[in-house]
């Protein structure tokens, strides 16, 4: 991948909870148009990377590039709008709205306004495109329902949508096949390989790996706040640190 | 062995939409959404004709006003997330406003209330933005905490009549133009906040009280919309202090009373919240029957609060909420 262009870059951050170090001296380089899957066990730091990348957590030390340009302790919105958005773990929608009125707020965002250069149009039309388009079926009137009311699946792909709909450059789905069934998947990653070909970046955080090799191109391995793997998916799940940290070190025959 | 029963709940017709316009095919159905709403306006418009006498027309006015005040509360708690007890602020600063206005500089009602309405409420805003950022709980006690502060710095200072405030303040030429100024202002509050929490812009505050991440993560600034919100709030409060002012013709630290922020809340409960009506019918429920129970003397109090503690035990959703469903449904019978 070297000689593309660096869309995001990060440079030694560090990020301590008391005694805890959750994100310790990484560094990553992301390159424009690709997948980029992070993986690592439980409490390994994937989410507080993306919280300290997306402004929600300040980093201790560290930067944070955005082509070329420091976005480090920016607001979250700041980075928002320049174009870097993320999915939440735990999907929380707007509960008490129905799914299509979920994407108002990212419709009526700063950012949109200067992409549609203000002839935008109905956004609850371009709302309702945009669901269709990524699985909520309109002749069953799935768009129209609270989202309240909506499966899993559903609430992960309204994440999706509201990412989607700002037009973003970067878009960092956390952990967006959990809780997911195996079909509910298969859905999700024909509309992650168009997003890619539509020119955006995308880096997922996942556990379920074997969706995450089908469409990653790069992955990287986190484990106790730190970088252990870098690296096509087949040579990273190869690695001796990798496998340890994932399945632990093979006992030796007790004699 | 007796047949069972069950009851069965079919939604009207009428609630299915398409793309946010309701679809409307007969005059009856027509009806079937505008009665309600014509059968509010013209019940407060006839509101002060039916009352008996000037006490009872005064009752209607200070319905009005703390439906003003619900429906501000109501506004901030369920559209935008921010449970503000800053009614007495909100009714001290309009108040207090208007009262200098026309005391020290002569002003009559008709302009001393716009003022006051505007920049009370500018006033309100600028005093809670460094609080906005703030959420639940915490947002609330500092909104209870500024009418206590400012109910005791005037006495202090003896500024704007001190303790004893200022008298002869103007009052309105008679009960009618007075009772119609509020009900007026009452009504269009309450359909343009219905109108503006279904727009774009409305949903977006509500999109804040659901997930205020979220909205970050959609590059949208939440500090300023939350204060816009604040400000649209206190609109209705301030001009129910400088209004109120005008009613009775004098200004005091009363006005930062504790209840102008707590009886909204018990209004909204007994309501219903959530639709903006449902603070409007509490008020209209609760204030009436406070004055009613006058004669009940020190137990007035007591009684208002059992009631209060039946609509919370039986009601908990809120009157409103309930009649809403009802008035939705279709209910029947059915053999099971």
């Amino acid at each position: 991948m070297s000689g593309q262009e660096i869309l995001l870059r990060v440079e030694g951050l560090h990020k301590s909870f008391g005694g805890v170090r959750a994100v310790n001296k990484v560094s990553l380089n992301l390159f424009k148009g690709e997948v980029l899957g992070i993986i690592g066990p439980n409490g390994s730091g994937k989410t507080t990377l993306v919280n300290i990348i997306t402004g929600f957590v300040k980093p201790d030390s560290g930067r944070v590039f955005f082509k070329s340009k420091e976005i480090t302790r920016l607001k979250p919105y700041r980075i928002a709008d320049l174009g870097i958005t993320r999915t939440f773990q735990n999907a929380r929608p707007y509960y008490s709205l129905p799914a299509f009125k979920n994407l108002i707020t990212p419709l009526y965002s700063p950012r949109v306004k200067r992409a549609s250069g203000g002839k935008l149009g109905d956004r609850d039309a371009i709302a309702i495109d945009l669901l269709e388009e990524i699985g909520f079926e309109r002749d069953a009137y799935v768009p129209y329902k609270v989202a309240s009311a909506l499966p899993q699946g559903y609430l992960k792909r309204l994440e999706l949508a509201r990412c989607i709909a700002l037009r973003p450059e970067v878009i960092i789905g956390d952990e967006l096949f959990s809780g997911l069934s195996m079909s509910e998947i298969a859905t999700m990653v024909p509309i992650l390989e168009r997003l890619q070909m539509d020119g955006i970046t995308i880096i997922m955080i996942e556990h379920r790996l074997r969706e995450l090799f089908r469409i990653a191109n790069r992955i990287m391995v986190m484990n106790f706040g730190s970088k252990i793997a870098e690296g096509v998916p087949q040579e990273v799940m190869q690695n001796q640190v990798v496998r340890e940290a994932y399945f632990g070190r093979e006992r030796k025959a007790v004699a | 062995m007796p047949k069972e029963r069950r009851k069965e709940r079919i939604d009207r017709g009428i609630k299915v939409r398409t793309r946010g316009v309701y679809a409307l095919a007969s005059p009856k159905e027509l009806g079937y959404l505008l009665i309600p709403r014509l059968a509010l306006i013209l019940g407060m418009l006839l509101a002060p004709i039916m009352m008996p006498d000037l006490y009872w027309q005064r009752v209607v006015c200070m319905t009005c006003l703390f439906a003003l005040l619900s429906i501000s509360f109501d506004f901030l708690a369920h559209f935008t997330g921010l449970v503000c007890l800053g009614g007495a602020l909100f009714i001290g600063l309009g108040g207090y406003i208007a009262g200098s206005l026309n005391f020290y500089f002569g002003l009559s009602p008709f302009l001393s209330i716009p003022i006051a309405t505007l920049t009370g409420g500018l006033i309100s805003t600028i005093l809670l933005i460094p609080c906005v950022r703030l959420r639940g709980i915490y947002f609330a006690i500092v909104t209870l905490m500024y009418p206590l502060l400012l109910a005791r710095i005037i006495p202090a200072l003896n500024i704007l009549g001190g303790t004893d405030g200022l008298a002869g303040i103007v009052t309105y030429p008679n009960i009618w133009m007075g009772s119609y100024l509020v009900i007026a202002v009452t009504l269009v509050a309450l359909f343009a906040l219905r109108r503006l929490v279904t727009q774009d812009y409305g949903l977006v505050l509500h999109s804040i009280k659901d997930n205020h991440q979220a909205v970050e993560a959609s590059g949208i600034n939440i500090t300023p919309l939350k204060a816009q919100a604040v400000f649209i709030a206190s609109l209705s409060g301030t001009f129910a202090g400088a209004y109120l002012v005008h009613m009775y013709g004098w200004v005091g630290t009363s006005l930062f009373a504790l209840d102008f922020s707590i009886l909204p809340i018990a209004a909204t409960v007994v309501g219903g919240s959530g639709s903006l009506i449902g603070p409007l019918l509490g008020s209209i429920i609760l204030t009436p029957m406070s004055e009613s129970l006058r004669d009940f003397g020190p137990l007035r109090i007591v009684f208002y609060s059992l009631v209060l503690l039946v609509f919370i035990l039986f009601k908990p959703e809120g009157l409103m909420n309930y009649l809403e469903r009802k008035y939705h449904q279709f209910e029947r019978w059915k053999d099971v």
